[in-house]
């Protein structure tokens, strides 16, 4: 049961991440390699920070800020350095690992000791696991508000229409290349700020932690996609929440079959190579068909 | 048949070169001269390469100016952005697609467009209150557009979607309009449709407007000025009566002059 409560926990404050790489990956549609960077750059800060004795609630906040600083370099350089945008990314990524370790000053800081947002009374108070549900729950409630009623005002809608045409989008006076990189600076704000999060529920930042961020971050969006199928934008929005919490479920069964840990980037990449190719193995293999078909036979009895 | 009242757009002396500073550099508008006057409706010709779309991807500010002025009104426009000339300019283009945000429904493109060339706030865009409008808009093109406000556009016919293009662009009452072949990728019953709904909006609601065609007839019967662009450069520039008596034959004549 503890390992259950555990999986929603993680899955939630993991679905920060998933969210924010919805707005590039899904939106304004490409892949933004920054998130591995500033994942680490968001825990690096916050945890730096709080162990030099700053409000745990004020880290986090920095921990968006530098994420987000993070993110407005990448697409400086994609839309003013006119650099392909995988290659923009994967340059601030790689500049971020010597900028954590600066902040950090050594390869891993721990918490131990320090009060962070999960060592509150209430949430001490709460059963094993808990804590981590509740804080998850409240961000991603907060999270998912906010963008939903971004995504129904004027800029929000210049931001959508930017990602699914540029053309039509400038030729009615938006400048794409701001929507590009306001989306850049939120969606890597939100990563540093899960960043943030997850080191505080972990107890320790390691520069370390940002490899395969983006797999786990794209798992959640396909998962939801592939199982809930045709939906409107806000419900896709929640989709990836739930496909987060999804993945930790197929983690959680994955390390009962018996793997260990140190096989859970492969097992990661796996999950995503076959949700992202499930469209073309139903395909060939007549899925749909043999789906319906079995429905339409409960059906008529 | 002159005109003493100032141009609602002049290009002076233009000139547009592509692959500028490398071996393929080409000059495609050779000193260009053109005054476009509030209400005019140009029907533009010329054949292929001959810098039709060159033009109005310089009028449109995607394609920089190498050496001349663009005025509008009294204001020099030559290195304003792309973004911010769609405050007076809108544009249709030749590929349905290119015009429309394919996963936004009708009515969402339809609010964007409302707002073209304006500050994009943090204020809710109020899509619902602004339905009924869109609902007559639509309506007003006879195609079952007004059916389908809440489908995504990439879910219409080519000719809906470019019905969608053009009310996007006209419904702001732009200063001035650019249509690129906008009914080349129609069948001839659809094209011939947009085509006269594109003459009722364009001469009802007084709008100036350049449209770019290959065919001659469409160039003949809509319009009040018709242009030749040949190598650049304007060669052929006729209005009010003079146009109104010009025949097909007359036309097909200059072109073998020019050719």
């Amino acid at each position: 049961m503890s390992m259950i409560v555990s999986s929603i926990g993680q899955g939630l404050l993991w679905a920060i991440l998933g969210i924010a790489l919805f707005l590039t990956f899904r939106i304004l549609d490409f892949p933004d390699m920054t998130v591995e960077g500033t994942f680490p750059l968001g825990a690096a800060t916050a945890v730096t920070a709080i162990a030099h004795g700053m409000n745990p609630y004020a880290a986090t906040l920095l921990a968006f800020v530098t994420g987000a600083a993070a993110g407005l370099i990448t697409g400086l350089l994609y839309t003013k350095g006119k650099i392909p945008i995988l290659l923009a990314g994967i340059l601030v990524m790689t500049a971020c690992l010597s900028v954590n370790l600066r902040i950090m000053g050594s390869a891993n800081v721990s918490l131990l000791g320090k009060q962070t947002i999960f060592s509150g009374h209430f949430l001490q108070s709460l059963p094993k696991y808990f804590d981590s549900v509740f804080i998850g729950l409240v961000v991603i409630l907060i999270v998912t508000v906010l963008l939903i009623l971004f995504l129904q005002t004027n800029l929000g809608q210049a931001f959508i229409v930017t990602g699914d045409n540029r053309i039509m989008a400038r030729s009615i006076g938006i400048n794409t290349d701001n929507m590009t990189m306001m989306g850049l600076m939120v969606s890597n704000g939100m990563i540093g700020m899960g960043g943030a999060l997850i080191a505080q529920n972990n107890g320790y930042a390691d520069v370390n932690m940002g490899i395969g961020i983006i797999v786990i971050a794209l798992a959640s969006i396909i998962i939801g996609e592939v199982v809930f199928g045709e939906l409107t934008l806000n419900q896709r929005l929640v989709a990836v929440t739930l496909g987060s919490i999804l993945y930790r479920f197929v983690l959680l069964i994955v390390l009962q079959l018996g793997f260990s840990t140190n096989d859970l980037n492969l097992l990661s990449a796996i999950i995503l190579a076959v949700c992202l190719m499930l469209p073309q193995l139903s395909k060939k293999l007549h899925l749909n068909q043999v789906l319906k078909k079995g429905v339409a036979k409960y059906d008529e009895n | 048949m002159t005109k003493t009242e100032t141009p609602l757009l002049s290009l002076k002396n233009i000139v547009t070169k592509v692959n500028v500073n490398t071996p393929n550099e080409v000059m495609i508008l050779r000193h260009l001269n053109l005054d476009i006057y509030a209400g005019d409706f140009i029907t533009v010709l010329g054949s292929n390469g001959a810098g039709k779309s060159t033009l109005f991807n310089t009028i449109s500010g995607e394609l920089p100016v190498n050496d001349g002025r663009i005025q509008l009104k009294d204001h020099d426009i030559t290195h304003l952005s792309v973004e911010k000339r769609t405050a007076f300019l809108a544009r249709v283009f030749q590929d349905p697609k290119m015009g429309t945000a394919p996963r936004m429904t009708v009515a969402e493109n339809l609010l964007l467009a409302s707002q073209r060339g304006k500050r994009r706030t943090l204020r809710l865009r109020r899509l619902k209150q602004s339905l009924p409008h869109f609902k007559a808009l639509a309506a007003t093109m006879n195609n079952g557009l007004s059916e389908r406000l809440s489908t995504a556009t990439e879910s219409l016919s080519g000719g809906q979607r470019q019905a969608l293009s053009f009310l996007m662009a006209t419904e702001q009452h732009p200063d001035l309009l650019l249509l690129d072949e906008h009914t080349a990728a129609l069948d001839p019953k659809t094209s011939a449709e947009l085509m006269t709904q594109t003459n009722q909006r364009v001469t009802q609601e007084k709008l100036t407007c350049l449209m770019i065609t290959h065919h001659l007839d469409d160039a003949l019967k809509y319009g009040n000025r018709l242009i030749v662009l040949d190598q650049g450069q304007i060669k052929y520039d006729v209005r009010g009566a003079e146009k109104a008596a010009l025949t097909k034959d007359k036309l097909l004549s200059f072109f073998d002059t020019i050719e």
